[in-house]
């Protein structure tokens, strides 16, 4: 019983190291309620970050109208949806913010008080997440070593 | 009623207050709620009775992070209060001070010549942990870390008269832990796994080495827990024991746990714990409480 438990939590860890691509079926996409629910989610998110004292100066400079709709394209796209993201890369478009770990997770808070507050189900919050972790290697201004 | 009594009763009552008014006032780091554990029993982040690779309070990279906790177990027979706190540099290195009190109960109606009604053993827990490698959410590696837990005993007088070789002992264990986003039916888990080299009876409490066995030896720990939601765990955790004394033999330790962050300075974690015989009383189980403050 305790080296099975032992062996399967190793087996667990070791699985997470090597977690494959996530799968682009549309499912998550709909648990976002689609197009209008991912817009009232980036929406109800910029409304957080305006009033986050924590990195609401990051987008000082930002034309927001455009931040919004490259928002829901990535989300749109990122979740399976019916899009293509036209933005700039991660990298090109924080390049010179000289965002930290505690500002991304900021963000990442604002975004998760967002779907919190639109009822969006659990299951789904997180693995919009999952999706959306990888992109902070090229977010933050100073990628941490992490291997 | 005796004074110990009373000064212990003041003494819970005191960290209890301060734990609930103290992070009121002070603001939060940039941790993710939930991932800065609670602290286990020993003061180290972790669950309840296992440290883990994550280190406490919300500091991320370029801040600063500290804890303060409460912990109390209670299995009829015996009861095991700590108090403590740690300090976190940087997400990078953690310093941990616990103060255990182990109140004997009923082993003074087993070894009535030994041991006195009201007898209790205190332990100090110097505690330090080095994140090595990895993060626990972000990027290709689960967070590993490094620690030790440098124990001296305050009261020597019964793990000296079980059979106990030393009154200080360190143990050394390396922890590797992860949360997985939507790791297990869309619920984020955290993971933890940790090897100790240890020598210590009974977390220390009856001393260090013995005749049975008097060298380190290493154990395995785990802990699986599931979040619920943004504020609520709950998990399971088991405890592999050495068992170097003679008199009694020593059981692994498991629990089952909830936890619940209503913010990143407050966390407050139940368990039911299963902690087997000890120093030959069998079937110990009991109610496992603790409260954290973060800041």
């Amino acid at each position: 019983m305790t080296r099975r438990f032992f062996a399967g939590l190793a087996l667990a860890l070791l699985t997470a190291c090597a977690a494959p691509e996530p799968a682009r079926d549309a499912e998550l996409y709909e648990a976002l309620g689609e197009r209008p629910g991912i817009r009232a989610i980036v929406d109800e998110t910029l409304k957080n970050v305006a009033d986050d004292a924590r990195i609401v100066d990051i987008f000082a400079d930002s034309d927001i109208g455009r931040l919004r709709t490259k928002l829901v394209e990535q989300f749109c796209a990122i979740s399976g949806g019916p899009c293509e993201y036209t933005g700039d890369s991660m990298k090109k478009s924080h390049a010179g913010l000289g965002i930290d770990a505690a500002e991304f997770n900021a963000f990442v808070e604002d975004l998760r008080t967002a779907m919190i507050d639109l009822q969006v189900p659990e299951s789904a919050q997180n693995r919009l997440l999952a999706r959306l972790a990888p992109l902070r290697e090229d977010i933050l201004e100073k990628e941490e070593r992490t291997d | 009623m005796n004074h110990g009594h009373t000064d212990r009763r003041a003494h819970r009552l005191l960290a209890a207050i301060v734990l609930l008014v103290l992070p009121a006032t002070v603001a939060a780091g940039g941790k993710l709620i939930g991932t800065g554990g609670a602290t286990q029993i020993e003061g180290a982040a972790g669950g309840g009775i296992v440290p883990w690779a994550l280190l406490g309070g919300y500091g991320t990279e370029g801040e600063n992070g500290a804890t303060a906790f409460f912990s109390s177990v209670d299995t009829g027979d015996y009861r095991l209060d700590a108090i403590g706190a740690g300090f976190v540099w940087n997400n990078r290195v953690e310093i941990s001070f616990a103060r255990q009190d182990f109140d004997t109960g009923s082993l003074a109606t087993a070894f009535p010549t030994l041991i006195a009604p009201d007898a209790r053993i205190g332990q100090d827990v110097f505690g330090a942990k080095i994140r090595l490698a990895g993060d626990t959410i972000y990027g290709r590696w689960p967070q590993v870390a490094l620690g030790i837990q440098h124990k001296r005993n305050r009261d020597f007088a019964i793990p000296d008269a079980v059979g106990a070789r030393d009154d200080t002992g360190t143990d050394v264990y390396l922890s590797v832990g992860r949360l997985l986003l939507a790791g297990l039916a869309g619920r984020n888990v955290y993971l933890n796994g940790t090897i100790r080299s240890t020598r210590a009876n009974e977390l220390g409490l009856l001393g260090f080495g013995g005749p049975d066995n008097d060298d380190r030896e290493l154990v395995a720990e785990a802990s699986a827990a599931v979040f619920l939601d943004r504020r609520t765990a709950i998990g399971v955790e088991y405890r592999q024991k050495p068992d170097n004394l003679a008199f009694a033999d020593e059981s692994d330790w498991s629990d089952v746990f909830i936890a619940w962050f209503p913010s990143k300075n407050l966390s407050l974690t139940a368990a039911w714990t299963d902690l087997g015989s000890i120093a030959t009383l069998d079937d110990q189980r009991g109610l496992y409480l603790s409260a954290e403050a973060a800041f």
